[in-house]
C-alpha cells in the first residue's frame, strides 16, 4: 500500500473575505524534496501552517505522515522539524544556547543528534558563542536549519528559507538540503524564487490560493505549450510597447536585460518580427529561441487561467 | 523534566541579558520604596501647637503641663474663643490645636468620661496624622496616671482633620508598596516576556514544538517567582532596618501570604498575554488596566472607606486591596491567619479563576 508522506484534499482557508486557499488537493511521497512555487500572497505560508498543525483550515482535510492535521496534532508535532519564514529563534541566547534549548525541547541532545546537523552546525560552529541576534541571513538561516532538525524529524516543513539571504548561502542552503534528502526525509519547501524550483523533486506552482500544476520541473517545463524567444533592443520600455502592439503577439514579458516572447503562430518568423521592430527604429535588435524556465510556465499557466 | 529546567534556564538567560528587565526587576523596588519611605517619614519635634481650655481646672492644667513637657509639642498660644481657630489655621504656623471642653475635670470624676477636640492642619496630611498619633498617646498616658484605683475614668479624644479629611496612614506604605511592586513586577513581565515570544515568532516555533503550552507557561512563571520573593523579601529588610516598619506578626506567614499573592499577579499577567499579541499591548493593559487601579483603589493612598459606594464595590474586585488588609495584619497588627482567613481565601479565589481563564484562553495554534 501507497503510504504518501502528505496527502491534501480539497484544502480551505479563509480570512474574511480573503480566500487564501481554495480547495486545494495534493499528495506528497516520502523521501521527496518538494517545491511550492508562487508568489507572495499565492498562500504557501497559509499551506504550510495549516500543515504544520498551526493553523486550521476552514474546510477541507489534511494527514502529515497519515496523521490528521487536527485531531493528531501532538503526534505531528513530534515527528516534523518546521521552520518558520521569520528568523523565530532567540535573538539574545547564542547559538549553542539555542540548539541546546530546541534539543531539550525534543528530549534529545546535541551530542546524540550531531550526525543529523553536522554537515550543517560545523560552518557555524566556530562561532557557536555569538548571539544569534548577531549572524548574518545566512548564519541564521543554517542555524535554524540545525533547530528543526536535531531531533531527527520525518518531514521538514520550511517557509521561505532562501528569502533575504545571498546568493552563495542560498546555494549553500540547497546543497544542504539535498543532502538531508539523501538522510529520507521529505521535505516540502516554498519559495517564491522561480529558479529553484529546478532544485526540487517535484513542485507544485500555486497562485492565488490554487495549485496550477504538479509536477517534476522537467515535465512542468515540456507542457510550456508554444516556443519562447528572449527579446532585446536598445530601448526596453518601447520594446515591450512596440511587441505588445504586433498583431500575433501571445503575451511578452520583462525579463532581466531580456524579453521573453510568444507568438500566436506556433514557430515566429523571425524576420518579419525583425522588419517590424526595425521599422519603429529599434537599434540593436537581438532575437534568439530559448528553452523556457519554471518562471515562463508559470507566466503561461497565469495567463491561461485568466 | 529535562526540558522544563532547560527552558527555565532559558528564561533566566532573558532575564539577566536585557538591562531594561533587570533595571525594572531590582532598580523599581528599590528606588520606590526610598521615595516612598524618605517622603513620608518626618520625625515631629517642636510642633507649634494652640490650646483652647475651656475647663481651666486642675485636671486640665494637669494634662496641658503634660503635653509641654513631651518635648513633641510647643504651646504657642492659648485660646479664649472657638472662633479664633480658624483664624490661626489660616495663617500656617500652628499645626494642632487641642479643645478641652468644659467641667473637664468634673465630668471625668462624675460620669467617668470626657471629651478632648484635637483638630490638626491637614493640608500635609502626613505630620498632621503623625502629630494627632503623638498627642492622642500622650492623651492615653495621661488617662492611665489618672486612672489609678477606683473607677476606670475615660477620656474619648475626638479627632478633627481639617481641610483634607483622606489620610495617609505611615506604616501603611511598605505593606502596600510590596503589593505594588510584587503586582508590577509579576503580572507586568510575564506578560510581556509572553507577548515577547508571539511578537518576535518563538512562540511559533515552540507550538510547532511537542512542548504543552502549560509547560511553557510554567517555565515562565518559576523565574518570575522566584524573584518576585527575592523583591519581598529586599523590601522587607529595607522597611525594618531604614524606615523601622515593624513586622509584628508571624514572618514565615507573611512570606507565604506573599507567595500566594504574586502566584496570583503571575496567573493574572498570563492571562494578560493570552489576549494580547505585542509586548506594547501588554505593556498598555499592565500599566493602565492593573496599576492605576490597584494604586488608587487597593487602599494603598485612598483608605477605602472613603470612597463612593459605587468605587468601594469595584474595590472588592482589586485583588492587591486583599493582600494589603493580609500584609497590614501581619505586619502592623501581629495576628494570626484567623483574622484574615478570608482574604487569603479571595485572593486562592483569584488564582484559580486566572489560572481556569488562561488554560481556557490559550491557543495551541497560531490563529
Amino acid at each position: 500500500m501507497k503510504n504518501p508522506a502528505l496527502s491534501i484534499n480539497r484544502l480551505l482557508k479563509s480570512y474574511g473575505k480573503l480566500r487564501a486557499l481554495k480547495e486545494i488537493s495534493l499528495e506528497v511521497n516520502r523521501g521527496e524534496l518538494f517545491g511550492l512555487i508562487g508568489p507572495d500572497g499565492a498562500g504557501k505560508t497559509s499551506l504550510i501552517r495549516i500543515l504544520a498543525t498551526l493553523l486550521l483550515p476552514d474546510g477541507g482535510s489534511a494527514e502529515v505522515l497519515g496523521h490528521d492535521v487536527i485531531r493528531e496534532y501532538k503526534v505531528i508535532r513530534n515527528k516534523m522539524g518546521y521552520m518558520p519564514g521569520r528568523f523565530s529563534l532567540y535573538q539574545d541566547l547564542t547559538i549553542l544556547e539555542n540548539l541546546e534549548l530546541f534539543a531539550s525541547i525534543y528530549e534529545t541532545t546535541v551530542e546524540k543528534n550531531y550526525h543529523l546537523i553536522k554537515d550543517i552546525y560545523a560552518q557555524i560552529e566556530p562561532f557557536k558563542d555569538r548571539k544569534a541576534g548577531q549572524l548574518s541571513g545566512g548564519m541564521k538561516q543554517k542555524l535554524a536549519l540545525s533547530c528543526a532538525m536535531i531531533h531527527e524529524p520525518e518531514i521538514l516543513f520550511l517557509d521561505e528559507p532562501t528569502t533575504g539571504v545571498d546568493p552563495v548561502s542560498r546555494n549553500e542552503f540547497w546543497e544542504m538540503l539535498k543532502k538531508l534528502r539523501e538522510k529520507g526525509i521529505t521535505i516540502i519547501v516554498s519559495t517564491p524564487y522561480m529558479d529553484e524550483a529546478n532544485l526540487c523533486d517535484r513542485v507544485a506552482l500555486i497562485q492565488d490560493g490554487a495549485i496550477m500544476s504538479v509536477d517534476t520541473p522537467e515535465a512542468v517545463v515540456e507542457t510550456f505549450p508554444t516556443f519562447l524567444y528572449a527579446i532585446k533592443s536598445s530601448d526596453k520600455y518601447l520594446l515591450l510597447q512596440d511587441l505588445r502592439d504586433y498583431p500575433n503577439v501571445n503575451s511578452v514579458f520583462a525579463f532581466g536585460e531580456y524579453l521573453h516572447y510568444t507568438d500566436k503562430r506556433k514557430e515566429l518568423p523571425e524576420d518579419e518580427l525583425r522588419q517590424y521592430l526595425e521599422e519603429h527604429k529599434h537599434r540593436e535588435l537581438e532575437i534568439k529561441r530559448i528553452e523556457p524556465g519554471i518562471e515562463d510556465c508559470f507566466m503561461a499557466f497565469m495567463e491561461k487561467e485568466n | 523534566m529535562n526540558r522544563f529546567l532547560a527552558f527555565v534556564k532559558k528564561e533566566f538567560y532573558h532575564i539577566f541579558r536585557d538591562r531594561r528587565t533587570l533595571v525594572i526587576l531590582f532598580g523599581m523596588p528599590v528606588v520606590q520604596i526610598l521615595l516612598f519611605g524618605y517622603a513620608i517619614t518626618n520625625e515631629i519635634k517642636d510642633a507649634r501647637i494652640a490650646i483652647l481650655d475651656k475647663s481651666k481646672d486642675h485636671l486640665s492644667v494637669r494634662l496641658i503641663e503634660k503635653i509641654r513637657s513631651s518635648g513633641y509639642f510647643l504651646i504657642e498660644d492659648y485660646l479664649n474663643q472657638e472662633v479664633e481657630i480658624e483664624k490661626l489655621f489660616k495663617e500656617g504656623t500652628i499645626k494642632l490645636v487641642l479643645v478641652i471642653d468644659e467641667s473637664f475635670a468634673q465630668n471625668l470624676e462624675k460620669q467617668h468620661a470626657t471629651n478632648i477636640q484635637l483638630l490638626a492642619d491637614a493640608t500635609d496630611p502626613n505630620t498632621a496624622n503623625t502629630l494627632i498619633n503623638y498627642a492622642t498617646a500622650i492623651i492615653r498616658n495621661f488617662q492611665a496616671e489618672i486612672n489609678s484605683g477606683t473607677l476606670p475614668l475615660t477620656i474619648i479624644p475626638e479627632v478633627r482633620m481639617r481641610y483634607n479629611p483622606n489620610l495617609r496612614s505611615v506604616f501603611l506604605f511598605v505593606p502596600g508598596l510590596i503589593t505594588i511592586i510584587l503586582m508590577l513586577v509579576s503580572a507586568m513581565m510575564t506578560s510581556i516576556s509572553i507577548a515577547r515570544e508571539k511578537e518576535v515568532g518563538t512562540m511559533e516555533v515552540l507550538l510547532a514544538s511537542p512542548m504543552q503550552p502549560g509547560q511553557v507557561i510554567l517555565a515562565k512563571v518559576v523565574p518570575y517567582l522566584m524573584l518576585s520573593f527575592i523583591n519581598a523579601v529586599v523590601i522587607l529588610i529595607m522597611g525594618k532596618f531604614i524606615f523601622g516598619v515593624p513586622i509584628n506578626g508571624s514572618l514565615p506567614l507573611l512570606l507565604l501570604e506573599s507567595i500566594l499573592f504574586i502566584l496570583m499577579a503571575l496567573s493574572l499577567g498570563i492571562l494578560i498575554s493570552t489576549v494580547t499579541q505585542s509586548q506594547q499591548a501588554a505593556l498598555l493593559i499592565s500599566l493602565m488596566g492593573l496599576m492605576l487601579p490597584t494604586i488608587l483603589l487597593s487602599g494603598f493612598i485612598f483608605p477605602i472607606e472613603n470612597m463612593p459606594p459605587a468605587l468601594q464595590v469595584i474595590s472588592n474586585f482589586i485583588p492587591a486591596k486583599w493582600f494589603i488588609i493580609i500584609a497590614k495584619s501581619i505586619m502592623l497588627k501581629g495576628v494570626g491567619i484567623t483574622y484574615f482567613w478570608q482574604e487569603t481565601l479571595v485572593l486562592v479565589g483569584f488564582t484559580i479563576l486566572f489560572v481556569a481563564l488562561s488554560i481556557k484562553k490559550f491557543k495551541i495554534r497560531l490563529a
